[in-house]
């Protein structure tokens, strides 16, 4: 379903990766692992479409995938190190612009179930300001569980949650590859993925 | 036969190319220098109304013409750079930059100059110089945008961004800055002298092509410094002999 | 809003929408609603446009006919100055908190969405410096015709400020210092012509000639903005997010 062949990164002048690929069937995941510095970040933005690779292609269902393309940006959902929140909005608020923004019809009962899903039902009406970086981070969750993309690639998706909250980040990686989806992790946790369906891929090893 | 002319568009190639071209065009430069300027100040007969003055006009007007001309040149190579993504257009576009800049500003200062005696006054917000210098807030800008991103990917591709609105927009400033000085100034200061004497315009012509040359000799030196600066791990630039007989 | 699935995405999963309008509708919308939340910031905006005003007549002999000579520039220059200072918060918040990433990945095309965020960027600051104007025209003592024409010129011609702007806000984010005197440098020149039909359509006024040439040419610069900028903006984008 995803592939990408002889990608390459660079960053200014400096080559990060070359000659990277892999080829992920339906409810498979990719694992991105490897030191700070060696281009997790960058690949997983030249996979949601951000930026263009300095070599390779990228495939989609077969058809090679330029950045911003519009199969792209109807079928990934990217999470990256900035959560996307405006403190002036509130939980809800915030995860209703976002579902919106990415296309999705929005119904408030299921927004209020993705909220409640990731513990934050009763805080839904707080400004985004008042919460911790974890609850932050849950509203994340709770958005790529309304949207339901079928390709999710998230960039440290752990960060800043607690021993719960990585639970309900595997919870939500094992429901959307049982659906037959196909995610994109740069993260060193484990999240109880069974081996047969995780690729890994080790940058800069 | 079609000549493959995408070959050049690879630094590695244009490289050697810019390098043989430069002589040419600088020593073309100097030639058609040393005759316009004894065109313009040994053999075109003095003004009857501004005497000796007017000279300064071969260094103004083709100046002048460079500084927009050059403005073109650069948002040229900027669509280039956005529709093919080609990297030496981004290079040659930043390369022009900084010689507009100064075209633009030779235009400014030697409008001035000229001025001074004609007008009486070293600046009239005349319509031709309000506009120049508006060109020179654009070239400063678009040099200010590199400087400012740093990186030279992003800078190419925002510089040409740039470039490209500044091009749509400077008939409109030009039009717009015309159209105010019509509405406030009801006489206008317009160069004197339509009739202009043969050997004048031929002075002014070679002056012009002078100019261009030497822009064309300049642009290529600076492109090439680039080229090394941007592609100094690439293996083209370790292989160029004066690289390999430095080590 | 109802939304179909696109071609090549499963039935399972959540349907991508598409239209031009529907982003637009997101961004003002949204944008409005923020800007909502933090009217503090847009009450200072205006005062800043009034102080800036009210400071040339003291800066000179406050004379009846010399201030009816220079309100019209001085009007707009304040104005421009105005739009000036509020567009580095047009994408720099949303690129600093990630959501510009979102918004470039969204279904929608970007220039929609972008140029939803100009129109609510111009709601909220050059919609209000149009009202506003009239009563700072008394203290340069205009006249009421020329006063109409004022509030016309700048309600066609604030507009384009903020196109331009916010092709001049997207290629200067996350810059060094902000941005902000940068901006300024890219983006004064860009405006000259709105300056001088829209301070000329009002003196034209005062000279007795009509004010229609001048509006007229800022009407068809607006077209020419609102055709224009948002592909601009929307690679400026791009470019910054790379």
């Amino acid at each position: 379903m995803l592939e990408a062949h002889d990608l390459a990164g660079r960053r200014g002048h400096a080559d990060l990766f070359a000659g990277v690929g892999f080829r992920l069937a339906a409810g498979e995941a990719l694992v991105v692992t490897g030191p700070n510095g060696t281009g997790k970040t960058t690949l997983l933005r030249m996979l949601a479409g951000l930026s263009a690779p300095a070599a390779g292609e990228i495939r989609l269902n077969g058809n090679k995938v330029a950045p911003y393309s519009q199969e792209l940006r109807s079928s990934v959902a990217y999470a990256g190190h900035l959560p996307a929140l405006k403190d002036e909005l509130t939980a809800e608020e915030n995860l209703s612009s976002l579902v919106q923004l990415a296309g999705a019809p929005v119904a408030v009962p299921e927004l209020r179930a993705a909220l409640d899903a990731v513990a934050l039902g009763r805080r839904r009406n707080l400004p985004a300001r008042v919460l911790s970086a974890g609850q932050r981070r849950r509203i994340g969750l709770a958005r790529l569980a309304v949207l339901r993309r079928p390709v999710l690639v998230l960039d440290e998706p752990a960060t800043a949650l607690d021993a719960a909250g990585i639970d309900l980040l595997a919870k939500l990686v094992h429901e959307h590859l049982d659906r037959g989806g196909v995610a994109v992790l740069a993260t060193h946790q484990s999240l109880g993925l069974e081996p047969e369906r995780v690729r890994s891929l080790v940058l800069g090893g | 036969m079609a000549l493959n002319w995408t070959r050049y568009a690879s630094p590695a190639s244009f490289h050697p190319l810019a390098g043989k071209l430069i002589p040419w065009f600088g020593w073309g430069a100097a030639v058609l220098a040393a005759i316009g300027l004894w065109l313009g100040f040994a053999v075109a007969p003095t003004d009857f109304q501004q005497g000796e003055v007017y000279r300064i006009i071969f260094i103004h007007v083709p100046s002048a013409w460079m500084s927009m001309f050059l403005y073109v040149v650069m948002a040229f190579w900027g669509a280039l750079l956005l529709a093919f993504n080609t990297r030496l257009s981004g290079m040659m576009a930043q390369a022009i930059a900084p010689t507009g800049a100064l075209m633009t500003f030779l235009a400014l200062w030697t409008g001035a100059l000229w001025g001074r005696p004609t007008w009486g006054t070293y600046w009239a917000w005349d319509a031709r110089m309000t506009s120049e210098l508006i060109l020179l807030f654009l070239y400063l800008g678009i040099i200010a945008l590199r400087q400012a991103i740093g990186e030279a990917r992003r800078a190419d591709r925002a510089c040409a961004v740039l470039s490209l609105v500044g091009v749509v927009n400077i008939p409109i400033i030009y039009y717009s800055v015309q159209w105010w000085n019509t509405l406030h100034q009801g006489a206008s200061v317009k160069p004197t002298g339509s009739s202009m004497e043969a050997t004048m315009l031929w002075g002014m012509l070679v002056m012009s092509f002078a100019f261009w040359f030497y822009a064309i000799a300049v642009v290529l030196s600076r492109v090439r410094s680039i080229m090394l600066e941007r592609e100094r791990s690439a293996a083209w630039v370790a292989a160029l002999p004066e690289v390999g007989s430095a080590r | 809003m109802a939304a179909t699935a696109p071609p090549g995405v499963e039935a399972a999963f959540g349907a991508g929408g598409d239209g031009a309008l529907a982003g637009l509708r997101w961004a003002v919308a949204r944008d409005l609603r923020l800007a909502m939340r933090s009217r503090a910031e847009l009450g200072v905006q205006l005062l800043f446009y009034v102080i800036v005003v009210a400071l040339f007549p003291l800066s000179m002999t406050p004379e009846r006919n010399l201030l009816a000579t220079m309100g019209p520039g001085v009007l707009w220059v304040a104005a421009l100055l105005a739009s000036l200072l509020s567009l580095p918060r047009l994408f720099a918040t949303d690129h600093a908190d990630g959501t510009l990433e979102q918004i470039a990945l969204s279904p929608y095309p970007l220039e929609a969405l972008i140029a939803g965020k100009v129109l609510a960027h111009w709601l909220t600051t050059g919609l209000p410096v149009a009202l506003l104007a009239p009563l700072l025209a008394l203290q340069y003592y205009l006249d009421g015709e020329s006063v109409g024409v004022l509030v016309a010129g700048l309600l066609l011609g604030t507009p384009i400020l903020s196109l331009l702007g916010a092709v001049g806000a997207a290629l200067t984010l996350g810059l060094r210092g902000g941005g902000g005197s940068l901006l300024a440098l890219l983006i004064l020149p860009l405006y000259v012509p709105v300056l001088i039909f829209g301070a000329g359509a009002v003196d034209s006024v005062r000279a007795g000639l009509g004010a229609t040439a001048n509006l007229s040419l800022l009407g068809a610069g607006l077209a020419l903005a609102l055709v224009g900028t948002p592909f601009a903006a929307a690679a400026a984008v791009r470019i910054a997010l790379d």
